[in-house]
């Protein structure tokens, strides 16, 4: 991965990321995807909050990628992690204390998000700091849609409508209210349906690549018929 | 009393899996065979007890009389993490066949957020040193009786009568959400006798 990324553009690295949709595709970052995501927004901030501190730890430990000694190197990584999430933590508490107030211990518990320490593991100790910071952008992304996603089907299901910064999205809303879906049962339904959903998809996609391919080598066949 | 209910609490009322989310990569990591449930549940109980138990006078005795609560993130996963690092080298010294058992686990558990999870919420929840290290074992317990049942029900839904595209995670997330469902129903207990 090291080297095949070197020619790679920004763009490249970052829709990388993007694809790789942390909770669905890595299992990574559970806890918060199935805690905070009983309402769209939240997951938006919670999203905001991994970005910065993803970025900023893979920038700072990409530069330093030469300087920390192989053996003390996952200490390092989690004072550096630990402090970005102590500014992150200090910065919501004073501009946004509602969403400080429900994010809660899930802020601080950033620290031990495996995405975090699993992309400075995988990509910021091997790449520049320009892909780097590509590569937090683009899983924080992902990682910030996918709590969105769910986030948006749990409130939508429950509540009946999606809030967005205080508007209401859908006018009047749905007549339905099915609670249990704000509940921790709830979350483990969503997850684990959508997550069947993306494998659905991708069997049939593979499915359909794999008729075209086989379409294509037996050209003769089918003007035979 | 107290104790009895931050014990009867942790363990059953406000479950780590079930109603906090705390430590889900280990449930569902660990959750496929049985014995690694023991395995994992140990290491989890012996780290939370004592990272409970290291954590609270670090804040009441060290951070905050020095004003330095805002070091509290940074200070807690050092600790933690060199807590487990020295619990690894005094098992591996005393008990070569403890050691063997829980080896592997206790790595993990530096980046587990059950562990920072139970300290942090020992400091909001303003509990004694003593209800510390009691929530502390309570919520361990609680983390280990949610995967070993869970691994219980994971055998069962494995195999070819499941759909294709539920197979492996999905059915395994429908599942813990059907647990979760069933451990709604310790909600009400002890309510009107202890609280």
């Amino acid at each position: 991965m090291s080297k095949s990324t070197s020619n790679v553009s920004f763009m490249g690295v970052l829709t990388e990321g993007i694809r790789q949709a942390p909770p669905f595709r890595l299992l990574l970052g559970l806890c918060p995807s199935l805690a905070v995501t009983t309402a769209m927004e939240n997951g938006f901030w919670m999203g905001l909050a991994v970005i910065f501190v993803l970025a900023c730890s893979e920038l700072l430990i990409s530069l330093l990628r030469k300087l920390i000694p192989d053996r003390v190197r996952i200490p390092v990584y989690i004072v550096i992690v630990a402090t970005f999430v102590t500014v992150v933590d200090m910065v919501m508490k004073a501009y946004v204390p509602e969403m400080h107030a429900i994010l809660g211990i899930f802020i601080p518990l950033i620290v031990v998000n495996c995405i975090i320490l699993g992309r400075a593991e995988a990509f910021a100790s091997k790449n520049g700091p320009l892909h780097s910071v590509a590569d937090a952008i683009g899983v924080g992304i992902g990682f910030m849609v996918s709590l969105m996603a769910i986030g948006g089907v749990r409130e939508l299901l429950g509540t009946g409508n999606l809030k967005l910064f205080g508007h209401a999205l859908l006018g009047g809303g749905l007549p339905l209210e099915v609670v249990v879906m704000l509940l921790p049962a709830g979350a483990f339904f969503v997850i684990g349906f959508m997550m069947a959903g993306l494998t659905l998809l991708q069997n049939r996609q593979k499915k359909q690549a794999q008729r075209s391919v086989e379409h294509c080598t037996v050209p003769g066949e089918g003007a035979a018929d | 009393m107290e104790f009895l209910a931050i014990l009867v609490g942790g363990i059953l009322i406000n479950n780590y899996i079930f109603s906090r989310f705390l430590g889900l990569c280990p449930f569902f990591g660990v959750s496929s065979k049985l014995e690694t449930v023991y395995g994992m549940g140990a290491a989890v109980v012996f780290v939370m007890t004592l990272a409970s138990a290291i954590t609270w006078p670090l804040q009441h005795l060290l951070l905050e009389p020095l004003g330095l609560g805002y070091l509290q993130t940074v200070a807690f996963i050092l600790v933690i993490a060199a807590l487990v690092q020295s619990v690894e080298m005094v098992i591996q010294r005393v008990s070569p066949t403890l050691y063997a058992a829980l080896g592997i686990y206790l790595p993990l558990l530096t980046t587990n957020c059950a562990v920072l999870g139970a300290a942090l919420l020992n400091i909001t929840s303003g509990y004694s040193f003593i209800a510390s290290v009691v929530n502390g074992f309570a919520c361990g317990i609680g983390w280990t009786l949610a995967t070993l049942l869970f691994a219980g029900v994971r055998e069962r839904v494995e195999g070819p009568h499941i759909p294709e595209s539920l197979r492996g995670m999905p059915i395994a997330f429908v599942a813990a959400g059907l647990m979760a469902l069933a451990f709604m129903g310790f909600q009400g207990l002890f309510r009107g006798i202890l609280f």
